[in-house]
């Protein structure tokens, strides 16, 4: 007997009489014997709520929450109490994927917000309904291009996209048997001229820019559009959707397709995950987006209704032609961030995004007064920037984070360069006591 | 029972092919557009693409289903008919009046690899 | 209740908003200051509402939803069991959600540890020797499983090892992941008893083969039992085996897929582990590899040493295929369920998911058509009803369910019967929820022979009956902007 087993000796008795057999071992007669398992797991033994309670706390225990300079990827917005309640509610949370629609317009319902919401941030025409993350939502963009392109067979990166991003496309590609290349950077952006150049031989199916981009820069991609288009290449934008309330949109841009992470709008850092990824295109890629997508539709009595629709892109009609394999979205974190867009609304998310570049322009400013640190780039950035200090790197981060501070995120292949952030979160106290500590290292 | 025309050509993919001259036009039958259900998308060729016979150029979508289009014939893509882009639902109702594209034949010898009526009469049975 | 049938852009007033922020003091700093070029040209046009409107409006909605929480669902493959409150609770502890997955190991190892014994509890359960939990779905776990395949290979120089054969009752996922990780797929057919032929899979076998992909219990809850013997065929051309384990549950202490000679396998912690389904996701999709393969295993690794976890790359991992570790969040709730269980529970999960679709079987096969009969695993499918002659379809017999309080079984999967219908009760579902679910199914077959007009118009009584699909695919509305008034 087991709580989660709601199962009477009575019970299996009765079942195992209408089945047939005489017991439960019967059900597995059919096992070879070579391969039963008829040990004990080599597990621990069963806890009460409680024993689970003290010990997930134990763990607890052993980390260390930190107030929060670090980005590359994973914000520390402000996240409304309403979301966290909402999403829990079972009919959202133990709900299987609205594959019924009659008994999941709920679900639906939201998933076609979210793409509404999705699509007026991008700029895009049309948005799944939601993927893994923005370092997968990238790599399906690639695929996209690739699938789109049909003859094509090469796709090229900015190294100024995110090395975390970079790096699960790099696998995608080389296990698709995608050509990957790279397009230099120059002083911090995309090097515009060496991509023209790239293009030249019209076997390029996507570009793949990001903004802002590794280094919190906002890119420039004024003429990109026109230099991939005039190849029939598509132009990719992984972008951070809070930023886009005020930045210049994929869409703005001309890019065909958008993508990118959503933990920005007002996800938990939760060590990394759940996120949700996004995938948002142009009006005419729609029958070559992944995943699923819902539209709206009418009942046989005329009522309004959504409906996963285009389905004969996906893997369970087109099995091995399917354009990509996802078979599932990160629907409850697309929720969460539907809630977060709504709550927010028009002006919240200007107001985010305002408070956010004060905060990380005076932090940088009170760095650089330090005298111990100078900006990487003169660049235009938002709520991300990239500063070298004359500071040992590693103690100096060691030892702020001992006093509580996540300060920065070391910026991959330099031993002197720090990426930091400053959300709306951060008030003026914590970066002067961040700012204070730093003074006092050696 | 499914309708099919004398004088077409016909492959095992149920695609049909209507000779004239140099030129050939490509549909699907009145069988495929019944086993598919009410069609909602037609994925065309674009005009310059080249067919290769039993390669696949495009696809036909109903709501829970998706179809390869598989080339009856090898030639070059010189029309489509774009009605179908607007109107994927003029397949099921006239498959043999609505053809998908229009090819220069390449190689006429390849219509031997294709069926008449009569014989894909039989493998619709 | 009145059903609510709006948008949260149809609610949204000029002037209204839902949240608070601190003032900030930082002086003089503006986003005007950023070159216009750079700035949108046009504002997002979000809604504009206070909090009230939003909690109304969402718990509204959620009332045109069906849950786990609100009744039965027989949903084969998809292994629907109770998804425990502590769980929930645990997955929200502060100490945890705050954590940037950025911090030094130093700071999170509490995060670390539960990552590690997790990856060893799955080890132990599925009798192999390492996990990742990185991937972030059961699909995204076939990627990831394929890719080790093909690094395993490429590692050793074996190039020319580029096809993976997959049975034809496989999920649709399976071609579907071999494909994007540029595999090419082979067809194995099942023999009339649903299993693997394994005449026709031993001329396949030949030194092309990267590998085979399985699920066992298959998809028609049917365990291969020749397993010992085709692990020894795929091994003996060079090949690998991987282990779909979307349908795990029925093994839990029965049967473990390393002992079954299985060398990469994706476990689904949203269907064996109890993680909730969420309306199709976050789920995740660890994968467990043979000691033959743990230097393969993704970036980033986390390991053990001495009383110390670390996070590595390792040179010759196949790569990354998450942007951090996965979706932590949900490691969480599955190690809370293993802990809860304990090695006296969790070898009892197998048994009575096995046990509850038998009797449901056994209780029905006197009116829909069992094609294939004996002892079933944790689930089973039904070819249509028995009586043909009414015209009432699998899908008819699925919507009028809908109007009797259930969730629909799957439905027209797997392919090999023309009107499959798969039940799978989880070991959750109690006598009485199954005797009441054994009723809605025998009535809806009587109905059928009485009134066939209603069941084919079914459901009546659903938030909205069905809907016109043909339209919505033709064109397609896929953002609110685009609904016409």
């Amino acid at each position: 007997m087991y709580k989660y087993f709601p199962h009477t000796e009575s019970d299996i008795a009765e079942m195992l009489e209408r089945i047939g057999v005489a017991s439960l071992d019967d059900l597995y007669a059919e096992i070879p014997e070579s391969i039963r398992f008829d040990k004990d797991y080599n597990l621990k033994k069963s806890m009460s709520e409680d024993e689970v309670r003290n010990y997930f706390k134990e763990l607890g225990n052993l980390n260390h929450p930190l107030t929060v300079f670090a980005g590359g990827g994973a914000y520390d917005h402000y996240s409304p109490s309403v979301i966290g309640q909402l999403i829990a509610r079972s009919e959202y949370l133990t709900a299987y994927t609205p594959y019924q629609p009659e008994i999941s317009q709920g679900t639906l319902q939201y998933i076609f917000e979210f793409q509404s919401m999705m699509c007026e941030l991008t700029g895009m025409e049309c948005c799944n309904a939601s993927m893994y993350d923005g370092a997968t939502a990238t790599a399906e963009a690639m695929l996209m291009a690739i699938a789109h392109a049909k003859k094509r067979n090469k796709v090229i990166i900015s190294r100024t996209v995110s090395e975390r991003v970079i790096a699960v496309v790099e696998t995608y590609a080389r296990f698709h048997g995608v050509t990957l290349d790279y397009i230099p950077e120059n002083d911090g952006v995309t090097d515009k001229a060496a991509m023209e150049q790239m293009l030249e031989a019209n076997d390029v199916a996507g570009v793949i820019v990001s903004t802002p981009n590794r280094y919190g820069i906002i890119e420039d991609f004024t003429g990109f559009a026109e230099s991939t288009h005039a190849h029939k290449t598509l132009f990719i934008v992984n972008a951070d959707p809070s930023a886009m309330a005020v930045l210049k949109t994929p869409g703005e841009w001309g890019a065909d397709i958008a993508c990118g992470d959503g933990q920005s709008l007002g996800m938990p850092l939760n060590f990394g995950g759940p996120y949700v990824g996004y995938l948002a295109a142009s009006r005419d890629l729609v029958r070559k987006l992944p995943g699923r997508i819902v539209g709206a539709t009418k009942d046989v009595d005329g009522k309004r209704a959504f409906v996963l629709t285009l389905q004969a892109r996906e893997q369970h009609i087109r099995r091995q032609k399917a354009n990509s394999n996802i078979c599932s979205n990160q629907s409850l974190m697309a929720l969460y961030v539907t809630i977060y867009m709504a709550l927010m609304g028009k002006r919240g998310l200007q107001e985010v995004n305002e408070k956010s570049y004060a905060g990380a322009h005076y932090l940088c400013d009170k760095l650089l007064a330090t005298g111990k640190f100078s900006l990487c780039f003169d660049k235009p950035f938002l709520k991300e920037f990239a500063v070298r200090t004359t500071l040992n790197r590693e103690t100096l981060m060691k030892h702020l984070e001992e006093k509580g501070f996540l300060a920065g995120i070391p910026v991959e292949g330099t031993d002197d360069t720090i990426l930091f952030c400053v959300t709306e979160k951060r008030t003026r106290e914590e970066i002067d006591n961040l700012v204070s500590l730093i003074e006092q290292e050696g | 029972m499914s309708t099919v025309l004398d004088g077409l050509y016909y492959s095992e993919s149920h695609e049909w092919l209507k000779v004239e001259g140099e030129f050939g036009y490509i549909g699907i039958t009145d069988y495929a557009q019944h086993q598919l259900g009410s069609v909602v998308y037609v994925d065309l060729p674009e005009v310059d693409d080249e067919l290769n016979q039993g390669e696949e150029f495009g696809a036909v979508e109903s709501v829970k289903a998706a179809s390869d289009l598989l080339s009856p014939i090898s030639g070059t893509v010189v029309e489509i008919n774009e009605a179908l882009e607007d109107k994927p639902e003029l397949l099921n109702e006239d498959a043999f009046n609505n053809w998908i594209c229009k090819v220069t034949i390449s190689d006429p010898e390849e219509l031997k690899n294709l069926m008449d009526a009569e014989a894909y009469k039989a493998i619709c049975e | 209740m009145k059903y609510y049938n709006k948008l949260i852009f149809e609610i949204s007033k000029p002037g209204r908003v839902g949240y608070s922020l601190p003032q900030s003091d930082f002086g003089n700093y503006s986003l005007a200051d950023l070159p216009q070029t750079l700035r949108r040209e046009t504002p997002a046009e979000l809604p504009e509402v206070s909090e009230l409107d939003v909690v109304r409006h969402y718990t509204n909605v959620s009332n045109k939803n069906f849950g786990v929480e609100t009744g039965f669902y027989p949903l084969g493959s998809c292994t629907m069991k109770y998804n425990p409150k502590i769980n929930e609770e645990m997955a929200a502890m502060p100490a945890f959600t705050t954590l940037h997955p950025r911090q030094s190991e130093e700071s999170v190892q509490g995060a670390l540890r539960l990552y590690y014994e997790l990856a060893q509890a799955l080890a132990e359960i599925s009798g192999l020797a390492e996990f990742t939990l990185n991937p972030f779905a059961g699909a995204h776990g076939e990627l990831t499983g394929l890719m080790l395949m093909r690094q395993y290979h490429i590692k050793r120089g074996d190039l020319k090892r580029t096809k993976v054969i997959v049975p034809d009752s496989a999920h649709g996922t399976n071609p579907a992941s071999a494909a994007v990780c540029g595999l090419e797929i082979v067809e194995v057919p099942s023999t009339p008893e649903g299993t693997i032929d394994v005449a026709k899979l031993e001329p396949l076998l030949d030194d092309t083969i990267a590998g085979i992909m399985m699920t066992n219990p298959n998809t028609l809850g049917i365990f291969e039992k020749e397993i010992p013997q085709i692990a020894k065929l795929v091994h003996g051309c060079g090949g690998l085996l991987y282990y779909d384990g979307a349908n795990l549950n029925p093994l839990l202490g029965r049967c473990r897929p390393g002992d079954m000679g299985f060398d990469i396998m994706h476990i689904n912690l949203h269907k064996t582990f109890s993680t909730p389904h969420g309306g199709g996701g976050p789920g995740s999709g660890p994968v467990g590899v043979a000691a033959a393969l743990v230097d393969y295993l993704p970036r980033p690794r986390v390991v053990k040493h001495g009383d110390r976890y670390a996070v590595e790359g390792g040179a010759d991992s196949l790569g990354s295929v998450s942007g951090f570790f996965g979706n932590f969040g949900v490691m969480m709730r599955a190690y809370a369920y293993i802990l809860s269980l304990g090695k006296e529970q969790i070898k009892h999960v197998g048994e009575l998911a096995t046990l509850n679709a038998n009797y449901v079987k056994e209780s029905l096969k006197d009116c829909y058509y069992l094609p294939i009969e004996g002892i079933c695993k944790h689930e089973f499918v039904f070819d249509g009803l028995l009586d043909k002659s009414t015209g009432v379809t699998t899908l008819d017999v699925a919507k009028r369910l809908l109007d009797y309080g259930y969730h629909a079984p799957t439905i027209y999967f797997p392919l090999l019967f023309h009107q499959s219908i798969m039940i799978e009760p989880t070991e959750t579902e109690s006598k009485e929820t199954l005797d009441e679910f054994i009723e809605a199914m025998r009535t809806v077959a009587r109905e059928a022979i009485d009134d066939p007009e209603m069941v084919k118009s079914a459901p009546h009584v659903t938030p909205v009956r069905r809907l016109d699909e043909t339209t919505a695919a033709k064109n397609p509305i896929l953002r609110f902007k685009d609904l016409n008034y």
